[in-house]
């Protein structure tokens, strides 16, 4: 297939929005992406702790098992039965000494092996498969798995992909040991299907600009703002960021003169039970907001004590589904679990600081449908080459995203920069 | 269960309102069905499955109602639509005193601006109320949503 992507400038200060809406592309997402050499987060390893324990997940459209064999190491593999192209394993989790396709009743091992099948010499003497019917040859397509701190990443073309402690980068992989310091414990699951492109959602994550516009509970009850201290630190490639503030780090006054619009309403408006926004400062930065995401489909989420993993599941061309685990610490004590779960409130697909996401990629969805030439202007922070910044008005991050998805596409412009 | 069939009318009373007051965007009538004391939750089947204690929305008295309110009102931005819920009927599962538990099964519809209406939740409500006097008062609505894919966003309680 080839792809044609007519940006207008080679810093891809601007985005043409046919990247939204064209299936074509999408289709060479699903190869060059998600079934190329990038490194997609599968799930955690504390999901799946025991031998025989699997759970089902997505990369990209491809419907994948990752599962724990009897000596405990972990497998990840194409969830579709090699015979007639079924979907092996239909429930979300368990626990099983081996995957059994409904249909034919083909077996497989926990690490993903055809290891039999029924009537395999036929019936007495007559039918069956051909003798030189190769099984180990048909099995499902394997990822390579490796987990870094408990975060399960993998990948389908191991041979052109970097080593997964390189791809994350020195900030990546600092701050996912950040999240997972000790063990966790799973609190539970949301999801959240948003009728827009899977990159709108990933734009979304590295466009610090909108953050406190767009959630304006941020603004209105102090809990980030961008007059606090903080910034956005990206990868060496790009391809990854994280947006982060430091707790109390400004003053109401400094808010105030920031955000004229809303001014009037920070002394108006308090919430009555303050609990929504205590906050017990964990860990040794002292950031109450840390939000890296590693590309192509994955978040680390921290707004005060609400902690969690997003993957994002593309879902066709114009939606996504955001799957959000929430977790604490094993050694939490009742109180504070309590804490983390009122601190939920926050965040997820009814959170006080995110319900708003999913309505904003809705309606540039909707009204980009009919402008597929038309493009995107990104150049708050800058144009031209790419950097951290030590500012939280920007949406540098954006084009470092669109920077790495081109050059996976092959669809890099002319003198593009990295 | 034997329940006094005014006590049933007065809970069926109350579930309607709940219903109509959301639907008719009276969200501060919606927060007076509540007692004082009281708690409002929202989470998955998925996770009470699980035995996980993940919540999609957390309100544990009634000032944390009238925030979430307050926040929709003057705040939060979202999706804008009208609500529509249908009610299935009470089953009762307790009884202690003045305090009633019952499930009810609930459908929620969302129709947008321009008119077209979709599935939006479906599940049951797992209700504590106190009936006093005739009254009826909510002390806890834990909503288990079947539907753990939440369409668009959760603005607007169910």
């Amino acid at each position: 297939m080839t792809a044609e992507v007519r940006w207008p400038r080679n810093d891809y200060s601007r985005v043409p929005f046919q990247l939204h809406h064209d299936e074509e592309l999408y289709a060479l997402e699903m190869e060059r992406i998600f079934r190329g050499p990038a490194w997609s987060y599968l799930c955690l390893e504390a999901e799946i702790p025991k031998p025989g324990d699997f759970r089902t997940t997505w990369v990209g459209d491809t419907p994948v098992v990752v599962s724990r064999d009897k000596d405990a190491a972990i497998h990840a593999f194409v969830n579709r039965c090699s015979h007639r192209g079924a979907m092996i394993v239909r429930e979300l989790r368990g626990n099983t000494n081996r995957h059994v396709c409904l249909y034919h009743r083909w077996c497989y091992s926990t690490a993903g092996e055809l290891t039999g099948l029924p009537f395999r010499k036929g019936l007495k003497g007559e039918g069956g498969m051909p003798e030189d019917f190769d099984m180990k040859s048909v099995s499902p397509k394997k990822m390579k798995v490796e987990s870094y701190a408990g975060m399960l990443f993998g990948t389908f073309q191991p041979e052109r992909a970097e080593p997964l402690d390189k791809y994350l980068g020195e900030f990546g992989t600092g701050i996912i040991r950040r999240f997972l310091n000790r063990p966790i414990r799973i609190l539970g699951y949301s999801r959240q299907l948003i009728a827009g492109n899977w990159k709108l959602y990933a734009e979304n994550l590295r466009d610090t600009y909108h953050a406190s516009l767009l959630h304006e509970f941020f603004v209105t009850y102090g809990v980030d703002r961008a007059t606090q201290k903080g910034g956005v630190k990206m990868d060496q490639r790009h391809r990854h960021n994280m947006n982060h503030a430091y707790a109390a780090t400004d003053t109401q006054e400094d808010a105030k003169a920031a955000y004229a619009d809303t001014a009037a309403r920070l002394d108006r408006m308090q919430l009555r039970d303050q609990k929504l926004l205590s906050f017990v400062n964990e860990f040794p930065d002292g950031m109450n907001l840390a939000a890296p995401t590693f590309f192509p489909n994955a978040l680390l989420i921290q707004i005060n004590n609400s902690l969690a993993t997003r993957q994002i599941r593309p879902k066709g061309v114009g939606a996504h589904e955001v799957f959000q685990t929430v977790f604490g610490y094993a050694d939490d004590d009742d109180a504070m679990t309590r804490h983390r779960l009122m601190s939920t409130n926050l965040v997820g697909p009814a959170g006080f600081v995110s319900m708003e996401d999913g309505e904003a990629i809705e309606v540039v969805q909707k009204a980009t449908r009919s402008a597929p030439d038309a493009s995107a202007i990104v150049e708050m922070g800058g144009r031209g080459p790419l950097r951290d910044l030590a500012h939280r008005v920007t949406e540098t991050p954006i084009r470092g995203f669109w920077s790495y998805w081109a050059e996976l596409m092959g669809v890099e412009p002319q003198g593009a920069i990295r | 269960m034997r329940v006094p069939p005014d006590t049933r009318e007065i809970l069926t009373a109350l579930m309607a309102e709940y219903a109509m007051a959301i639907d008719d965007n009276r969200l501060e009538d919606w927060v007076e069905l509540f007692d004082e004391a009281c708690d409002y939750k929202v989470v998955t089947r998925e996770n009470v499955e699980q035995n996980l204690p993940n919540v999609l929305m957390w309100c544990d008295n009634k000032n944390m109602l009238r925030d979430r309110v307050e926040s929709y009102r003057h705040v939060n931005l979202y999706n804008l639509h009208h609500d529509r819920h249908v009610l299935g009927p009470l089953r009762f599962t307790a009884n202690d005193g003045a305090r009633w538990s019952f499930d009810i099964s609930y459908s929620l519809f969302q129709t947008e601006l321009e008119g077209a209406s979709r599935l939006f939740s479906v599940g049951k409500y797992r209700v504590e109320a106190l009936v006093e006097d005739g009254v009826g008062r909510l002390k806890s609505v834990t909503v288990v949503a079947d539907t753990g894919l939440v369409p668009s966003l959760l603005a607007t309680p169910i």
